[in-house]
């Protein structure tokens, strides 16, 4: 029995069931196909998470993300400012306890390097509906490229808990469609 | 220099129980189970927390409430049973005395005290930071110093456990090789040295750093090496759990390993690959390779859940020769249908073996796929996954060997025995629900550790679905059901252990020849046909595939992201 000593003291030299064989060759070769779906997807697939990502410090993400406020802030909705920057520019969002600064207002269709960084704890970027979540960190810099397929209003919820106040740390963007320019 | 020491033989198995390995034992599992309890009701009040229209706490106490549950049940509650496993595995199985159960004792005060520590700082409300405490949330100092505690003493309790196997092979209590379930447990044992060190080189500069001597922890570096001590944990559950499968379904069916090279081979890959699993958590964090990240997370090309894969027809599989053997050979499922159903170390077992491979093994495999995660991460799916590994799977397997263990270690005869029939069932049905219906309210993106998803009072608002209300709502209910079926699991254990009818215990010197026909019980010169078990098996895999492309497809519809 499994609780007791096998019997056959060389049990290693014992041939092995044909279904057992057959199961661990159809197992193996499942998992050759799941890992090379990986590598496939990153060649073929159109949601793949970039390699790009920097050292940085609270202040200068934060030096950064105020410059592009300053530049294309086009209106005010419940104290935040609503960025709209141009197409291709380089767009930041600020983590921290417990709000997602700035409100962004990208075009639909068009791609975005959008940043992303803590200033203090380690947040959770959860874009609802869409259901894109990301790890964000303090401390470093991390750069994707974005583009809004759908357009309307969505959430960012906090999704990696930061205290207190996590279940408040809620941001919104927005998606417009092209306006022709 | 073999030390006499008394021992007495369990007349129905006619394993040789030593009085230290026997004390240990109890005493790890009662303490075991009263964890358990601590950590179901913060449990429930999580739950139902969780559920909008009760919105039991405030949100406070919903992340102290979180904390505690996580520490107590994730930690305490399984480490402790572990531990038991681990005495039992080596002492009773092998009909060894324990090696040095004064320092066993040692180990086992240490954990206590460890764990009795952080409860203490967790309650007093300045350490809710979850059981994964990510820097920079500060907890109390001594929140880090009772989980430290804590992990030394589990270490000394797997040195105990390599110790006894070193004295049975010395002091030749068995022949040959350790059987299968000892060797299950002694990959557990390995992969709890190699979890307890990652948390050492973590919790220590953790601890420091709250005390003030260490002023700054980079987050990533935090969760790269918390995460080889967070996942590696579970992955010991997994392998005590499977040899638990294993031995239950010798206890209860009389079966042997189909074959010992297949089953044994499948526990060394744990060995070798599970670890790279702490990789599952940083699929989304910035500042680490998708080489590094595909490698890692596919545990080198899935070669642990080949493991996994192959456990899950060598434990069916065993049982359905077993049972065919004893003549229960009509049709395909006969061998199934005869099972002792009534029995809960049975039901409990094979509860635990479904609802670990179809729901906790697919959808941990689904959610570790790099680009998949994206739509998964830090998700209310996460928990609703590990549910069904860690609860249904782990917990429910405990559960399943503790009705074995009440008649054979604590020696006395289960009370309630209706009640003690129906528990499996009522507990893997509140668990399955509970594992179903947040994996179902993550794919429609609630958050997981989230005190409030209607966010009343937040700035800007984001609605949910309805659907995923109802989910909440659903996986509230669910867990009142497992919360019962926990509490009907205790009030049985506890009430047997104190009210039980005793069990005569003798100590026969026939024992010798008595542990003889254990041994030799069964040969393995055939090989027994399957076709049930390939039944099963081709049922899981099919649905393991279309899972897997399912979710690819979901994640084709997301945003493109480069």
């Amino acid at each position: 029995m499994s609780v007791s000593p096998p019997k056959n003291k060389i049990w290693w030299n014992e041939p092995v069931p044909k279904s057992e064989l057959m199961w661990v060759i159809i197992a193996f070769v499942w998992g050759l196909i799941m890992f090379f779906m990986m590598v496939y997807w990153h060649a073929y697939g159109e949601q793949n998470l970039s390699n790009e990502a920097y050292r940085i410090t609270a202040e200068d993400f934060s030096a950064k993300t105020q410059t592009m406020v300053d530049k294309y802030t086009v209106r005010e909705e419940s104290g935040y400012p609503v960025v709209h920057p141009p197409v291709g520019e380089d767009v930041y969002l600020i983590a921290r306890l417990w709000q997602w600064w700035p409100i962004l207002e990208l075009e639909k269709g068009k791609s975005y390097r959008l940043h992303l960084s803590s200033l203090d704890w380690m947040h959770g970027f959860s874009l609802q509906p869409v259901n894109i979540n990301l790890q964000i960190h303090p401390d470093y810099e991390m750069v994707i490229t974005i583009t809004p397929t759908t357009s309307g209003e969505f959430g960012i919820v906090c999704n990696e808990y930061c205290g207190i106040g996590h279940h408040q740390m809620l941001g919104r963007m927005y998606v417009v469609d092209n306006e022709g320019t | 220099m073999a030390i006499k020491e008394q021992y007495r033989i369990c007349q129905t198995t006619g394993l040789r129980v030593y009085k230290s390995a026997e004390n240990l034992i109890k005493a790890n599992a009662v303490v075991a189970v009263v964890f358990l309890l601590v950590g179901g009701i913060f449990g429930i009040m999580v739950a139902l927390t969780r559920w909008k229209a009760v919105h039991l706490l405030p949100a406070d106490w919903f992340y102290l409430a979180l904390t505690a549950h996580g520490i107590n049940l994730l930690v305490v509650w399984i480490i402790f049973f572990e531990i038991a496993v681990l005495y039992f595995a080596s002492s009773v199985l092998l009909g060894c005395r324990l090696a040095t159960p004064k320092i066993a004792w040692a180990g086992f005060a240490l954990m206590l005290i460890g764990a009795l520590i952080t409860n203490v700082a967790v309650l007093q409300g300045n350490s809710s930071v979850m059981f994964t405490s990510y820097v920079p949330l500060k907890a109390d100092p001594s929140f880090y110093a009772g989980v430290i505690l804590f992990a030394v003493g589990a270490l000394v309790g797997c040195f105990v456990f390599f110790g006894t196997l070193v004295i049975a092979k010395q002091e030749k209590t068995y022949e040959g090789s350790v059987p299968l379930v000892t060797f299950g447990a002694t990959v557990a044992a390995i992969i709890a040295v190699f979890t307890i060190a990652s948390g050492a080189i973590i919790l220590i500069p953790t601890f420091l750093w709250s005390i003030g001597y260490v002023n700054h922890l980079d987050t990533l570096m935090y969760r790269t090496v918390w995460w080889a001590f967070g996942h590696s944990s579970q992955q010991i559950n997994v392998a005590a759990h499977i040899s638990i499968w294993y031995l239950i379904s010798a206890v209860t069916l009389g079966a042997k390993p189909l074959s010992e090279k297949v089953s044994r081979g499948a526990f060394l890959l744990y060995i070798l690959f599970l670890q790279l699993a702490s990789a599952h958590h940083l699929l989304v964090d910035p500042g680490i390779s998708s080489e590094w990240k595909i490698f890692n997370t596919s545990y080198a090309i899935y070669l642990a859940v080949l493991g996994s894969m192959i456990h899950g027809l060598t434990v069916p599989g065993s049982m359905e020769a077993a049972q065919r053997k004893k003549g229960y050979t009509n049709g395909l499922f006969e061998w199934l249908r005869k099972c002792p159903w009534g029995n809960p170390a049975f039901s409990g077992m094979f509860i635990s073996l479904i609802l670990f491979g179809f729901l906790g093994g697919i959808s941990g495999v689904v959610m570790g796929v790099e680009q998949i995660n994206l739509i998964i991460h830090n998700t209310i799916y996460v928990p609703g996954h590990f549910h069904a590994t860690v609860v249904a799977g782990t917990t429910l397997a405990f559960m399943a060997v503790t009705y074995l263990l009440v008649p054979l270690i604590f020696q006395r005869e289960l009370i309630l025995p209706w009640f003690a029939k129906i528990q499996p069932y009522v507990f893997g049905l509140g668990v399955a629900g509970i594992s179903v219906f947040m994996m179902g309210a993550g794919t429609l993106g609630v958050p997981r550790r989230h005190w409030d998803i209607s966010q009343a009072d937040a700035v800007l608002p984001y609605d949910f679905p309805g659907a995923a209300n109802l989910m909440m709502g659903l996986n509230g209910m669910s867990a009142v059901l497992a919360g019962l079926g926990g509490a009907i699991f205790i009030v049985v254990v506890v009430g047997s252990i104190l009210f039980g009818k005793k069990i005569a215990s003798s100590n026969e010197p026939v024992a010798a020849e008595e542990e003889a026909t254990v041994v030799s019980e069964y040969g393995s010169e055939e090989h027994p046909n399957i076709p049930g078990t390939l039944i099963l098996v081709a049922v899981f895999f099919t649905s393991f595939v279309l899972y897997y492309f399912v979710n690819w497809k979901y994640l084709a519809e997301v945003w493109p992201l480069r």
